[in-house]
């Protein structure tokens, strides 16, 4: 099978999708001249830059009967479009009743490694987790970007497509025909029997890294990558941590009230799961802090493939 | 381009519905069959009417908080706004919107909105579907002079201009937002001359003359439909009620201030108007205008009674749509 980067398999559902709906219009401060030459400038926007405007533009639009892609490029650019993520697009469907849908999605890159420090380095998906109205994906190879992003595009509600800057240029396997995954669908990235290693994005490379160091010791541990934030796949992850009765959670964002806290916390409060745990569950996480600028200490504050064995020692040695 | 006579009685029902409405949500917010709060749309009426008289029905608008008056000239049902101002299943969001959250997307009433200028993007976005789509519909936002200074509105009146998307950007100049006279915050106290800056243009308007407004806005309506982009009107009006109906609130507004705007009653001013072409109208006919309005509020009270609480477990519904 062919393969191309992850960059490039997000481009690609974006073009079929567009090809596919001619509903669809793309908002960003820059128009990729590719898209502008296919589709035309009335569909690909370049906008002032004006987050706060051309996000609530999109909701508007979808629920005019658009189906709007709308691109902040970096997360941190959305922060100034709080209100209109916030206040507008996770509530409306809901606030008026539900007589009508807002089929948005939102792209922007998360992650940092990239000496960007600390406004350009961010994962702040967890903040949106909190909020009820939004999807969230969080794709870690080629194959789950293109497949995640079409199911966004042709999702009815304000989807968020988190895209890991450290994965842009990875190659991987995407098959040429259409498909689609699933919101909602954790993917089994390897299988394993003595610990469960529930890993985001980037993380899913280095978790695989330590699964195949942790193998020549033989230790078995089974990868797990949740692909989308909301839904979340209980089911897949508690199934492994039945199984394995060992978790690590691996995220590139700090660990205070993030993703992995509330894995850990769908794991332990589950029964079942919970009287399976040999040990207790680990994150390992970002120190919690805003990211450095210098390498030395970039490297310091991000987890990796050495920690992630770490806290896999850890669990397995308290049980 | 004028007002025919029949559509200036249809205004003025429009608009003395609008007042009655009002009057009784203020009087059913203070005995607790309303909760939480309520903008009183009282002395603004000829703004919504004057401008959604010269709309379509597929014209969409968006709203603020204050929205009542914007749904009702928008064509919406009393009896369904009724029951979401008394929180019932029968209203417009089943219950879980409220007075600052109505919205009827059949008629193109995108929503009232509690985030003030929290709208004037949003109906941007249905300006560009409008204009993609290129039937030639609109799109119009009201907002106060308080939103005026909120960062979207520069944001939106910008790419509006750019992009020559078809709208009405509807300023209700009431000189206050909640407690805070407009003195202390424009820079220049009219927001039309800001149109300039966009190189479109704006328009100071009587907002308590609705022919006027109605005028105005059908100008406005014919440039956005010949593709010729957004225009900006200002209103100048006056709210007579507190900012809200919450007991106590404090209203800082002179006493004067409030009796001289009063004295310029918009519905007045239609019946007037009405009256001074010759033999058109008389008081009798404008008491049968209220009997009927009266007794349309009254209906919608009564189907806002007999429509049922949602079951508390719908409170888990439509936070996602299929
Ligand atoms: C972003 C935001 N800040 C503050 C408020 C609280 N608030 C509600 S209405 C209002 C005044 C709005 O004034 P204006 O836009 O002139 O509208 P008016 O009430 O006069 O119709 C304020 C400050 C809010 N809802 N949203
Ligand atoms: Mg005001």
């Amino acid at each position: 099978m062919r393969e191309i980067s992850y960059a490039r398999a997000g481009m690609e559902a974006l073009v079929e999708e567009m090809r596919r709906d001619p509903t669809t219009i793309h908002l960003a401060t820059d128009a990729p001249p590719s898209l502008v030459e296919e589709f035309g400038e009335a569909r690909i926007r370049a906008t002032p830059i004006t987050e706060n405007a051309f996000s609530g533009i999109a909701i508007g639009a979808a629920g005019s009967g658009l189906r709007p892609i709308v691109n902040w490029s970096m997360v941190t650019f959305c922060f100034v479009a709080m209100d209109q993520i916030v206040n507008q697009a996770s509530k409306i469907h809901y606030m008026f009743g539900g007589q009508q849908t807002f089929p948005i999605v939102f792209r922007s890159s998360v992650g940092g490694g990239t000496s960007l420090a600390a406004q350009h380095s961010q994962s702040p998906y967890s903040m949106f987790m909190n909020l009820a109205g939004l999807k969230l994906i969080l794709p870690a190879t080629p194959y789950d970007m293109k497949g995640l992003l079409k199911s966004a595009i042709r999702d009815n509600n304000p989807v968020l497509s988190f895209e890991s800057t450290r994965l842009m240029g990875f190659k991987g396997e995407v098959p040429d025909d259409d498909y689609t995954i699933p919101l909602g669908v954790a993917d089994v990235k390897r299988t394993g029997s003595d610990i469960t290693v529930v890993a985001l994005a980037w993380l899913v490379h280095e978790a695989l890294a330590a699964a195949e160091e942790m193998a020549k010791e033989g230790v078995s541990v089974e990868v797990v990558d949740p692909r989308t934030l909301f839904p979340m796949d209980n089911e897949t992850i508690r199934a492994s941590v039945q199984k394995t009765g060992r978790l690590v959670i691996a995220d590139e964002a700090g660990p205070t009230a993030g993703a992995a806290a509330e894995i850990a916390a769908l794991v332990t409060e589950d029964a079942a799961t919970f009287a399976a745990l040999k040990a207790p569950p680990k994150r390992v996480c970002a120190l919690q802090v805003p990211i450095p600028y210098s390498p030395g200490l970039e490297n310091h504050v991000f987890p990796d493939r050495n920690r992630i064995i770490a806290g896999i020692r850890e669990v397995m040695a308290a049980g | 381009m004028t007002a025919s006579p029949e559509l200036q009685r249809e205004m003025l029902r429009q608009m003395q519905t609008i007042r009655r409405f009002e009057e009784r949500a203020s009087d059913d917010y203070h005995n607790g069959a309303i909760y939480g709060v309520v903008h009183c749309y009282i002395g603004e009426e000829a703004v919504a009417v004057g401008v959604c008289s010269a709309l379509n029905k597929d014209d969409q608008i968006i709203s603020n908080h204050r929205g009542h008056g914007h749904c009702i000239a928008k064509g919406a049902d009393l009896n369904r706004m009724m029951a979401e101002l008394y929180g019932r299943q029968d209203g417009y969001c089943k219950g879980k919107g409220g007075s600052m959250h109505i919205a009827d997307f059949s008629i193109g009433m995108l929503g009232a909105n509690g985030i003030v200028g929290g709208g004037l993007s949003i109906v941007t976005g249905a300006g560009l579907a409008a204009q993609l789509e290129g039937k030639g519909r609109v799109a119009v936002c009201f907002f106060g002079d308080g939103a005026s200074n909120a960062g979207s509105f520069h944001e939106s009146l910008n790419i509006a201009a750019r992009w020559k998307l078809p709208m009405l950007y509807v300023c209700e100049h009431n000189s206050w937002a909640a407690n805070t006279s407009s003195r202390m915050t424009h820079a220049r106290d009219d927001v039309a001359s800001r149109a300039a800056g966009y190189g479109i243009p704006g328009v100071v308007v009587d907002g308590n003359d609705v022919l006027a407004v109605y005028e105005a806005a059908t100008d406005a309506v014919a440039r956005a439909r010949a593709g010729e982009g957004p225009t900006l009107i200002e209103c100048k009006t006056y709210r007579w009620r507190a900012h809200t109906e919450r007991p106590g609130a404090a209203d800082p507004r002179p006493l004067e201030e409030i009796a001289a705007w009063m004295a310029k009653d918009p519905i007045q001013h239609l019946v007037d108007d009405l009256k001074q072409q010759q033999g058109q109208y008389s008081d009798a006919e404008f008491q049968a205008l209220d009997d009927a309005v009266m007794s349309a509020v009254a209906a919608a009270v009564a189907f806002a009674e007999a429509s049922p609480f949602p079951a508390p477990e719908a409170a888990l519904d439509d936070v996602f749509a299929d």
